[in-house]
């Protein structure tokens, strides 16, 4: 197996899963409409307090970006399971893991990216100020491929399940904990005075961690699903 | 001994509430699980029999 | 197949084994919960910060112990299943996860009320607190991934891969609300409220701490022994799986 193969063959899965996406705008602009639909509501839910909008906006943001990727994870494999791709790409030669590694990178640009691109303009609803909004996209940037390496573990796991739609939610959350506090926690130091530097990191460890586990443990889980 | 009567004893220096809420929920739940496990011991028993006796007439099919 | 490496890893060598080691730890487990008992009420003098309320740990911290100590067999009982393709190990694996996801439950209960008195509240975003809950969220997680799935051997392999991804989460957890709770610079608060615990006080935890590991063993035994019988009474079994066969014609 030579190494221009592999990477066409997952430069070929992403562009295919982009072109996908293209023709169905409206199911990527959901998640990011959701994301603008839940911090909205938690200023209306609170109280248009500065000082306290202040101090939630970054947690909130943060769980927002964790739901809108939640909510994008049954896109990852569904399609190619129901119409059996997924079963040719278990038999192709290149490593299942370099695959599975090509769709999560489709997913995170369909679903990931617009969540950190959209996410100063919501840190402003919250009264965030210059820095912590760089820190808020910085720490999204190296958090939501985090997110999305680890909701491909659930997504595969769920495959063709019943109830799947929930039974991911509760596999994946709790394996976002670590993200969310190093992600929220960046954004609340620099917001406090101490840099974010560690939080991030400790946000980069996470996503190198995640990079190596993941899609292997992903690979595994699909083969499983699909025997 | 360092109790000087049964009411000392579970009241425990006042903090009586918390410290046999935690010993009787430890006790119930244990005991529960081992009733539970009982209980499907003799379920999974039961539906073993059953199967044994309907397997002679079904396996030759 | 690669099974006979043992000759109890066939579930129908293990079963009767199983039923015979059930009653030693069984009664092993009762005796120790007595002395230590006796011990952690009559023997363990009070503790001179916190009165008798610390006689919680006896079942708090063993709780804890085993709920964190479980995880961690059935992860590894998890991955022999994997890797060796042995059904037995799955099913020790899906015996384990009831029993932690108890102890799971009584570790955070008990914590509730020894926090209460100790620290003012209920509930605190300490580090083992938080790792703990998560932890019954895990457990939960493998149960209900295994009960969603009807195909039994992707339910076994499915469930396991969870299983091994969550020891890797759990610890991060633990240092990631640690290094969070010294950033908010919140209650700085420990269970281990001084390292100077008596002698008897230490040795009524360690007692209780056997005797709950004794406990779970005699219980996750009694249960593989009913997954035995359930497997082996459904249709599914003997399309699946050429092993049970061979296991059944030898006798």
């Amino acid at each position: 197996m030579n190494r221009s193969s592999m990477w066409e063959a997952v430069s070929g899965i992403v562009k295919r899963d982009l072109l996908l996406a293209m023709r169905r705008r409206s199911d990527a602009a959901m998640s990011v409409f959701f994301l603008v639909i839940v911090a909205s509501l938690f200023p209306l839910g609170v109280g248009p307090e500065p000082a306290v909008l202040r101090t939630i906006g970054p947690g909130v943001l943060w769980v927002a970006a964790l739901l809108a990727c939640l909510l994008s994870l049954s896109r990852v494999f569904t399609a190619d399971y129901v119409d059996g791709a997924l079963e040719q790409m278990v038999l192709v030669p290149q490593p299942l893991a370099v695959l599975v590694a090509g769709k999560v990178v489709a997913h995170w640009l369909i679903s990931g990216l617009p969540v950190v691109l959209l996410s100063p303009l919501l840190g402003l609803q919250f009264g965030l100020s210059g820095d912590a909004l760089g820190v808020l996209v910085l720490s999204l940037l190296l958090g939501t491929p985090t997110l999305s390496m680890i909701g491909a573990i659930g997504a595969a796991l769920v495959l063709g399940v019943r109830g799947s739609g929930l039974l991911v939610a509760l596999l994946v959350l709790p394996l976002y904990v670590p993200v969310l506090i190093f992600g929220a926690g960046a954004v609340t130091s620099s917001m406090a005075g101490i840099g974010a530097e560690a939080n991030l990191s400790l946000l980069g460890a996470c996503l190198v961690l995640s990079l190596f586990l993941a899609p292997w443990a992903t690979a595994a889980a699909l083969r499983i699903a699909l025997e | 001994m360092q109790w000087g009567s049964a009411s000392e004893f579970f009241a425990m220096g006042g903090y009586g509430l918390y410290v046999w809420t935690s010993f009787i929920a430890t006790a119930l739940c244990m005991g529960w699980e081992v009733l539970a496990l009982w209980r499907r011991r003799a379920a999974a028993r039961a539906e073993q029999r059953a199967g044994l006796l309907g397997d002679t007439d079904e396996t030759t099919a | 197949m690669s099974v006979n490496w043992s000759k109890y890893s066939a579930p129908q060598a293990f079963y009767p084994l199983a039923g015979r080691l059930i009653p030693w730890f069984a009664v092993v487990a009762v005796a120790l919960m007595g002395v230590g008992l006796y011990m952690g009420f009559f023997v363990a003098p009070t503790d001179f910060q916190q009165g008798e309320s610390y006689r919680i740990i006896f079942v708090h911290v063993p709780a804890a112990w085993m709920s964190m100590f479980l995880y961690v067999v059935m992860a590894v009982w998890a991955g022999i299943g994997l890797g060796l393709n042995a059904r037995l190990s799955f099913m020790m694996a899906q015996a384990i996860a009831p029993t932690g996801a108890m102890f799971t439950f009584l570790a955070l209960l008990t914590g509730a009320m020894w926090g209460k008195p100790t620290w003012g509240a209920w509930w605190v975003w300490d580090a083992r607190l938080t790792s703990e809950l998560i932890l019954l969220f895990q457990y939960a997680g493998v149960m209900l991934l295994r009960t969603s799935i009807d195909d039994l051997r992707r339910a076994d392999r499915s469930s396991a891969v969870f299983a091994l991804v969550g020891v890797v989460n759990v610890p991060i957890i633990y240092y990631s609300v640690q290094w969070w709770n010294t950033l908010h610079q919140g209650a700085s608060v420990s269970m281990s409220t001084g390292s100077k615990m008596a002698a008897t006080m230490l040795m009524a935890m360690l007692i209780m701490t056997i005797a709950f590991w004794l406990y779970s063993i005699a219980v996750i035994l009694a249960r593989v022994r009913c997954i035995v019988v359930e497997r082996d009474s459904l249709p599914v079994w003997d399309e699946r799986s050429a092993v049970s066969q061979e296991v059944v014609e030898v006798r």
